[in-house]
């Protein structure tokens, strides 16, 4: 079984891998790159602890194969933050205090940070529909919630300025 | 560690040649959301993996005069944000919404969604009351077939050695034509349908129906076409006694089994509060358009 | 020494978590994310069988596939003799612990490790657990708590004689263990009740759900010191079990603590850290495993689950008169249930002159429970608090009202034994009544209900030490694993301590041969017990750093006073000096005596006990059974929140798993025994759209034998929740739910059968 040679971009760098056709996005992310931010959860797409944007869209890495991501471009939780800046999703994170333990926090971020590209103004229900695809176990959903809707606040007087 | 091949053909051509090729499973690669799960826990060993995302036409969504063409492997997402279909057929646009997550969503097909032939498979029943067809091409070439030959069984399909499902062709809207799609499920978002159902009508004078196609989804080995149900509907406006009728006979048409995901009494009560909800809702958007 | 009562700066602020920016941006390391040169991956091979005996495994095949390093069974752990060992809020017994991680001559649940291999890759590995042959011979099995008591049950340990019953029992059982408590005299008790409420309420096992799957990577070097990364509540734990199990001596080993992607109980044993070291000490490989989410569900502790006999006692005001309590709960494969906990949580918050309550802990062919979140209490409280429900129906009461007419107080004697002192539980009651959710409107279909809950929450071993830095920054080190946010409240007890600014107090989490020994986290114990600790070795600092500002002054240390940060003199008689702040006595520090730092080794006592009332709105759809969570507010009684935003957290999280228990959480199993929902798919843990925002409301009663007043609050809001909702659920639909979970086909086929 010979390996499968893909060119594609992560995190706005060029990027070139080897891997098994059975290896999923996930598995090459975290084995090969040494990009562990995205997490496994489940390997199922249940738990979303491994979402990255793929093209604009998130889509949960485990439930994509490495040699898919050929000519795509990737943005994982490493990518989110420019420089030592952190996204106002982040930064809300953690001023609302919306993570416990953290493991599903990556997920939460770049599908936080996907919903606000789209629709910088969500409800509360937009957003707990958004985000019913990441599970977290500690938080209740509340700072969560409250963190994602006060970034969107901060990028909407961001983007008035 | 299987002697597993990856392919991603640029032609309708090469995938078809490569589905045919060899004794082994092959298996058609569309957002993957049910496949990558299937080989991690090894209930699908396939020698090859064909993925049809780079086959042109596979994914965007065209409009005809007549009808909306669906390339099998657009993703749920695309099919969401496009305007005049959500329009035309706000069931089906909701049916596809409602598989997985927004992540799912990123990746998800109508194609996918059908080839994979889960009796709970939302976006089926809605198709299917649509009068959808599907293009369906092969060795021997190509054929269009009502989106219901597909889905013989669980996990089975109609489909033969070396043929893949090109695109979805669902007609427009008649006047005064709509549809919705409901399903139940024990929380509000991430779960297999306990059971769906999706309503098409026409209305005629008065908003009298006449013409009904009734769907219901997770009561048996596929997904059903009532027409005791819609022949409940037809000819009558929808008042209480035309919703016990629907409710019995969608009832009567679920044969559904006892599982993890609901019990057979559970399926068919709810089979019938479903399809007098979904009804409730196609005659308030037929009667608005 | 007591910060009670005093006006504080930095305790009750909600500065940001140290560990946060790594959390956010994906750098934090938890168990899989570590690497080691030459790591090889592990893998276990799980029976799929309820109850087998394991007749041969021939390894043979796997062994010769390339890339494979070794395999290892039972015959590569030491066969150890019982030894009962205290595993955080249980008791369990090593033989039997060695036994779950690895199967040795029966299987006992399905799920249950009987081999594992190692290779160099994931995908060989997997491959290599398909060659490893194992010949069962299957035997009858038994999941259900009440079949698996009676006499004709299947056995799975011909060696087990029920505990606690006299004379001792000549046959073996499944039952492990009698427990009873009793108070007053129970027949009395109901003769003189007006009202008497008898019911049965039962459970399924849940799993604690962390999203994050138990993984380790450990390594064996050929002078045989041993080293393990892994996620767990306890790296001691991890250092001491290991240690027992394989025969080590614990200086060997020397355990750290990844971050740890939440565990709520179901990380305070081991399960993949001794196969890891086995596996290592047999290729000469550092190994690496991790589980699937199947194997977490199939081979972890789930809760318990479990049956619940309940009898109330009332005269017609509502007062208490007698209770009588049997609760049954699952202990899996091996013995050691909750019901302890469960038998002493089940009335103490009440005041009940009369009570009687005995529990039973009986194996069946499940995985073996572990703790979650107030281990047993959910149960007991699940049937005592919808029973008083019922009792308040009955005698036409506010539910409110009847159990602050009962609720224990300062002085009560407990059931269990110990009489209250500095409890709040009538705070919380009068906090939920003055509540504006209490009184607000309900629409049609929509209902109310309360519940309250009780745990004890636990103090005991834990080592702090508080570094001074040469800049006059500072550190403290502790032996906690930090599940939630316990560190950024080590930093801000020490902190206030120092008076320095929670900016300049980095806390650490050190590994088990750089800090003194340290229990689990767990039993709502890190903020008060090391905390305690860390208040301790910051105090020793501050009474350093005056010595060294007296060695500057040249006066006793006597006379000086802490302040803010600084050194003064004490008073006029002291002397005229300018304030020394402590970044000026620790430049200086190398002149006056040497570094700073001090370090604090306590067994803490007197956790106090966290009592919670909550209220929950839901609304029923009549038509298909489903309940939506309208509003939810928790209260508890937290003595004093250090970083209030993580105390609200627990509460909010707890509820949450609460309500999932409620719902539609439950383990389904085939005839076969087989888990049918080993997956986040059909294991339905509650998704963010399923709830409201959960008002948390904090209620500070100051616990005195803490320096700021904790008490521990983690545990206590998973209590309420699956009375408060069934409750609701009465209230809007009518009907009461006995079972959990209250998934949408049990609420419909109750309305029906309502509706006759």
């Amino acid at each position: 079984m010979s390996k499968i040679h893909v060119s594609t971009v992560i995190n706005d760098d060029p990027v070139e891998y080897l891997c098994e056709p059975q290896q999923s996005l996930l598995d090459v992310l975290r084995d090969e790159l040494n990009l562990t931010g995205s997490k496994e959860g489940c390997g199922s797409g249940d738990c979303g602890a491994c979402t990255v944007i793929v093209d604009g869209r998130i889509v949960c890495s485990c439930l994509m194969l490495g040699a898919e991501a050929e000519g795509r471009k990737i943005t994982t939780v490493e990518g989110i933050a420019t420089g030592d800046k952190l996204h106002p999703v982040q930064q809300k994170f953690l001023e609302h205090a919306a993570l416990q333990c953290g493991f599903c926090t990556p997920g939460f971020i770049v599908a936080a940070k996907a919903l606000l590209d789209e629709n910088p103004n969500p409800s509360e229900e937009e957003a707990r529909y958004w985000l019913a695809g990441n599970l977290c176990r500690c938080t209740g959903y509340d700072k969560i919630v409250r963190a994602v809707l006060d970034a969107a606040e901060v990028m909407r007087a961001e983007a008035a300025e | 560690m299987s002697g597993l091949s990856f392919i991603a053909p640029k032609t309708v051509e090469e995938a078809v040649r490569a589905l045919a090729a060899g004794d082994g499973l092959t298996k058609c690669l569309a957002g993957g959301t049910d496949l990558l799960v299937q080989l991690r826990s090894g209930r699908a060993r396939p020698e090859v993996i064909v993925d049809m995302k780079r086959i042109p036409g596979l994914i965007g969504i065209s409009e005809r005069e007549d009808r909306f063409i669906i390339g099998a492997a657009t993703p749920g997402a695309m099919i969401s944000e496009c305007g005049p279909l959500c329009r035309a057929w706000p069931g089906i646009t909701e049916a596809v919404d409602l598989i997985g997550s927004q992540q799912i969503q990123g990746r998800a097909s109508l194609g996918g969604n059908l080839c994979n032939a889960s009796p709970a498979a939302d976006s089926v029943p809605a198709v299917i009351a649509a009068r959808a067809t599907c293009v369906v091409v092969g060795p021997e070439g190509r054929r269009e077939v009502p989106v219901e030959a597909i889905v013989t069984g669980p996990g089975q399909t109609s489909l033969r050695k070396g043929e893949l499902i090109l695109e979805f062709h669902v007609p427009k809207p008649r006047p005064h034509q709509a549809d919705a799609y409901l399903r139940f499920i024990p929380r509000t978002e991430m779960d297999i349908a306990v059971v769906g159902c999706a309503v098409n009508v026409t209305l005629g004078d008065k908003g009298v129906c006449r013409d009904a196609r009734v769907v219901l989804g997770a009561v048996a080995p596929t997904a059903v076409i009532v027409t005791e149900a819609a022949e409940a509907l037809v000819g009558h406006w929808l008042d209480e006694e035309t919703l016990g009728r629907l409710d019995a006979a969608a009832r009567r048409a679920s044969k559904p089994i006892t599982d993890k995901r609901g019990t057979i009494e559970y399926r068919i009560k709810v089979a019938g509060v479903l399809a007098r909800r979904a009804a409730a809702i196609a005659f308030k958007r037929a009667g608005e358009c | 020494m007591t910060f009670i009562g005093k006006d504080l700066k930095v305790v009750g602020t909600r500065p940001i978590r140290p560990d946060g920016v790594d959390k956010v941006t994906g750098r934090a390391n938890f168990g899989a994310d570590m690497t080691v040169p030459g790591m090889i991956w592990g893998k276990i091979k799980r029976s799929p069988h309820a109850h087998a005996r394991i007749l041969r495994i021939d390894a043979e095949k796997a062994l010769r596939l390339p890339g494979v390093k070794a395999v290892v069974t039972a015959a590569d752990f030491p066969n150890i003799a019982a030894e009962e060992a205290f595993a955080g809020e249980a008791i369990m017994d090593f033989r039997d612990l060695s036994r779950n991680c690895m199967a040795r001559d029966k299987a006992l649940y399905d799920g249950h490790a009987v081999a594992a291999v190692a290779a160099s890759t994931p995908a060989i590995a997997e491959a290599a657990l398909e060659l490893i042959d194992v010949e069962y011979e299957v035997l009858p099995f038994v999941i259900d708590v009440e079949k698996a008591m009676a006499a004709d049950a299947p056995l799975l340990h011909g060696e087990l004689f029920t505990q606690g019953i006299e004379p001792k029992p000549t046959a073996p059982s499944n039952i492990a263990k009698r427990i009873n408590f009793t108070k007053g005299d129970i027949e009395k008790g109901f003769r003189e009740a007006d009202v008497v409420i008898e019911r049965r309420y039962t459970t399924r096992p849940v799993h604690q759900g962390y999203i994050e799957p138990h993984a380790c990577v450990a390594t064996v070097a050929a002078d045989g010191q041993c080293s393990i990364w892994s996620s767990s509540q306890g790296h001691f734990m991890v250092r001491q079990y290991c240690a027992h199990l394989l025969g080590i001596d614990i200086a060997n080993i020397r355990a750290a603590a990844a971050e740890i992607g939440g565990g709520f109980g179901g990380k305070t044993l081991i399960y993949v850290e001794p196969v890891a070291l086995a596996l290592a000490k047999k290729s000469g490989h550092s190994v690496k495993i991790v589980m699937t989410r199947e194997e977490v569900f199939r081979g972890t502790g789930p809760a318990a689950g479990s049956v619940i006999e309940v009898k109330l006692g009332a005269k017609k005001d509502g007062r208490l008169t007698a209770a009588e309590v049997t609760l049954k709960y699952q202990a899996g494969a091996f013995p050691g249930s909750p019901v302890g906990p469960g038998c002493m949580c089940a009335l103490a918050m009440y005041d009940v002159p009369n009570a009687n309550v005995t529990g039973y802990d009986v194996v069946c062919n499940r995985p073996k429970v572990a703790a979650y979140r107030a281990p047993g209490a959910p149960n007991a409280s699940w049937g005592v608090e919808s029973c008083l429900d019922e009792l308040a129906l009955a005698l036409g009461l506010d539910p409110l009202s009847l159990r602050e007419k009962n609720a224990a107080k300062d002085g009560v004697k407990a059931v269990h034994g110990p009489t209250w002192q500095n409890i709040g539980y009538a705070e919380t009651l009068a906090a939920a009544k003055a509540h504006p959710h209490w009184r607000a409107p309900l629409g049609a279909g929509q209902g109310r209900g309360i519940a309250s809950g009780f745990w004890f929450n636990i103090g005991g071993e834990s080592t702090a030490s508080v570094h001074v830095n040469e800049d006059g920054t500072v550190v403290v080190a502790t032996g906690s694993p930090d599940i939630g946010g316990s560190r950024v409240s080590m930093a801000m007890m020490v902190a206030e301590v120092l008076g320095v600014a929670v900016e300049r107090v980095r806390p650490i989490v050190a590994d088990t041969s750089s800090i003194g020994y340290t229990f689990l986290t767990g039993g709502s114990r890190v903020t008060f017990a090391t905390g305690m600790a860390a208040t301790e070795a910051a105090s020793r600092v501050v009474d350093e750093l005056k010595k060294r500002a007296a060695v500057i002054w040249e006066i006793s240390p006597e006379a000086v006073e802490w302040r803010d940060g600084m050194a003064y003199p004490a008073g006029q008689n002291a002397g005229a000096f300018e304030p020394l702040p402590l970044a000026e006595i620790a430049f200086r520090s190398a002149r006056t005596g040497g570094p700073i730092s001090a370090e604090a080794a306590i067994n803490a006592q007197g956790p106090g006990a966290g009592f919670g009332t909550h209220i929950c709105d839901v609304e029923v759809d009549k038509e298909t059974g489903a309940v939506k969570i309208l509003r939810y507010t928790a209260i508890q009684d937290v003595g004093r929140a250090i970083h209030p935003a993580y105390v609200e957290g627990q509460l909010q999280g707890g509820v949450t798993q609460g309500v999932g228990w409620a719902l539609n959480e439950e383990y389904i199993y085939d005839k076969d025994g087989r888990l049918e929902n080993p997956g986040f798919l059909d294991y339905r843990i509650p998704v963010a759209s399923d709830l409201p925002m959960i008002d948390a409301v904090l209620v500070e009663v100051p616990n005195p034998r803490h320096p700021f007043g904790v008490r521990g609050v983690g545990e206590v809001p998973i209590i309420p929740p699956t009375a408060a909702v069934a409750n609701a659920i009465y209230r809007a639909a009518g009907v009461r739910l006995r079972d959990l979970p209250m998934s949408p086909p049990k609420v419909l086929a109750a309305i029906d059968e309502e509706k006759g």
